[in-house]
């Protein structure tokens, strides 16, 4: 199996460590992420995803531990020693975020257009006729009708925000995208679409994920690996399917066993 | 800018109101504003005894430069006649005694709000503007810690955002006042609500632009020939408003023009938005197409003020 042609790692994380005070954010986590591969990071509320989540992504600095990123030119570098304009232009371009809640990731007081435009423009894209058919593009790439394009991302449902999310954080291109709960809120008809349209999505661009997610459904469908956390810290890992029907730990074995059966 | 400290009786103003160490502060962030052309400059507004929106900022920022010498232009919406210009005329002439005039040739010190004059600046002539909001960020992004590191890193997507929005929702670029513009290549910068009809005017202007927003603390300026490109798109490229009649007054084209309505059956006439300008045009013997009617006469003296905003 070549799923994951490049040997070498696009993402290293060293011992990752985040304190709240005296409390422990995570504790010492460490794994690498190949280009092309999906990897979910499970566990239960206040068990560390989000704050993990959000030292990977430059959005809450550690308390210890580095963080690698091969950049574009393939270099490796570690993403608290970038400028914050690398930072950002990284941000804006090879990475995307994707918020559980879509008003987080969206400007909801602007067009969908000009929102999925939006990293094209800072990026420096100056013709509004290009800006515009590539937003279009993107728009029917995830499912949203054309003539939404100039309609605001308020008068959307749940679902479409998401999608809309989605698709201005692709519009660039990025290799690496990080999602906090995408499906989170949504309905399970809206939420299975959804799963569809990224799992084709990843497997088209060929995107590298980290998905953080408590549900366990989601990890099956969507990532090859997976990382079930706890009290902070990683207690078990490996191949989704391996992990899943055959936990190894107690308290994976819960997690497992608490899917409702109907 | 001579010496204007002086020894003063009690109950006499200081020299154009401000106290010198006030005016030291003031300039002192005038003189970084020049440095770095298009950066909002911090600095301590002061009190001033006119309600903020009345052009503080403005006031203090002229207050900072006026020297004994100085003669001294007031402008409201491009009159010379209306509140705003009066009031602050009639202050400046009570704190500081300079001369004072409605000749935009004659000036040194141009005070103004929403309008550049129609004739084009000199060197040695300076230009101050009121500013309300002095952030162009401010619509698109609120956190002041945000927009100041937007500006620190050259992170201008947003702007643009903006005009895509007036294109998907009109079909053109609606902005026609504080049109953004970028400043030597680098600072995006708010033109103050001046329509954009006189963007171009500030490109590579002959003069020293100032511009002060008191209640939002901030000064900055543009030194006399900078650059100052109009953002807009390559295939939506920046235009300024066009005119389909002359000034009715005087005549004249290529002008920023005002809408006053005459009567309630419908009459109204387009006259220059420059009073001081079309004045002059109508004593060289310049006359418009509605010069001679009545109706028209009584607003050749004190035009009313600008409604097409």
């Amino acid at each position: 199996m070549n799923a994951f042609p490049s040997t070498d790692p696009l993402l290293q994380v060293h011992n990752v460590t985040r304190y709240y005070g005296d409390r422990i954010g995570c504790a010492d986590v460490s794994f690498d992420l190949w280009p092309g591969e999906v990897l979910a990071i499970v566990g239960e509320s206040g068990s560390g995803k989000t704050t993990l989540l959000n030292c990977l992504s430059t959005r809450l600095a550690p308390t210890a531990g580095a963080i690698e990123y091969r950049m574009r030119d393939g270099t490796m570098r570690n993403l608290y020693q970038l400028t914050e304009a690398e930072r950002r232009l990284l941000m804006r371009t090879d990475w995307g975020f994707v918020h559980q809640n879509a008003a987080e990731g969206l400007r909801m007081n602007v067009s969908a257009g000009a929102n999925v435009g939006e990293r094209l423009m800072a990026v420096g894209e100056r013709h509004y006729g290009n800006i515009r058919s590539t937003a279009d593009d993107w728009l029917g790439r995830v499912e949203i009708e054309s003539d939404r394009i100039d309609d605001d991302p308020r008068s959307f449902s749940g679902g479409m925000r998401q999608r809309l999310q989605i698709a201005r954080n692709l519009v660039t291109r990025p290799r690496l995208v990080f999602m906090d709960e995408p499906t989170g809120g949504l309905d399970v008809s809206v939420q299975a679409r959804l799963l569809d349209l990224l799992r084709r999505l990843v497997a088209d661009l060929g995107l590298s994920v980290v998905i953080v997610t408590h549900d366990l459904a989601v990890a099956r469908l969507l990532s090859h690996r997976i990382m079930v956390m706890r009290h902070g810290n990683v207690i078990e890992s490996g191949l989704t399917d391996q992990v899943l029907d055959d936990p190894r730990e107690p308290y994976t074995q819960l997690l497992v066993s608490s899917i409702l059966q109907v | 800018m001579n010496d204007t400290a002086q020894i003063f009786e009690q109950g006499e103003y200081n020299f154009a109101y401000l106290d010198e160490q006030t005016k030291r502060m003031i300039r002192r962030a005038i003189l970084k504003g020049i440095a770095i052309p298009g950066y909002q400059v911090p600095f301590a507004s002061r009190e001033m005894p006119m309600p903020y929106g009345w052009g503080t900022g403005g006031v203090q920022v002229t207050a900072a430069i006026l020297g004994k010498d100085d003669c001294l232009k007031m402008i409201d919406q491009g009159s010379d006649d209306t509140t705003n210009a009066v009031s602050l005329r009639g202050f400046f002439e009570k704190t500081a005694g300079v001369r004072t005039t409605y000749e935009t040739s004659e000036a040194s010190v141009i005070q103004t709000r929403h309008r550049i004059p129609e004739k084009a600046l000199r060197e040695d002539q300076i230009i101050v503007f009121q500013v309300p909001i002095p952030e162009p960020l401010r619509f698109l992004e609120p956190r002041e810690t945000e927009t100041r590191k937007m500006h620190a890193l050259e992170d201008y997507g947003l702007m643009h955002v903006k005009l895509y929005e007036d294109i998907a929702k009109n079909g053109h670029i609606a902005t026609t006042y504080a049109y953004p513009v970028k400043v030597n290549d680098r600072y995006v910068m708010d033109p103050s609500p001046t329509p954009k009809f006189d963007n171009p005017k500030i490109d590579q202007m002959a003069a020293l632009q100032l511009y002060g927003a008191g209640r939002e603390k901030r000064i900055y300026a543009i030194p006399p020939y900078t650059k100052v490109k109009s953002l807009d798109f390559e295939d939506y490229p920046f235009e300024v408003q066009k005119f389909d009649k002359p000034c009715g007054l005087c005549g004249a084209e290529n002008v920023y023009l005002d809408e006053v309505i005459l009567d309630d059956k419908g009459g109204r006439m387009f006259v220059c938005s420059d009073s001081d300008y079309c004045e002059e045009r109508r004593a060289d013997g310049h006359l418009g197409p509605m010069a001679a009617d009545p109706a028209a006469h009584q607003f050749g003296a004190t035009q009313a003020e600008e409604t097409a905003r």
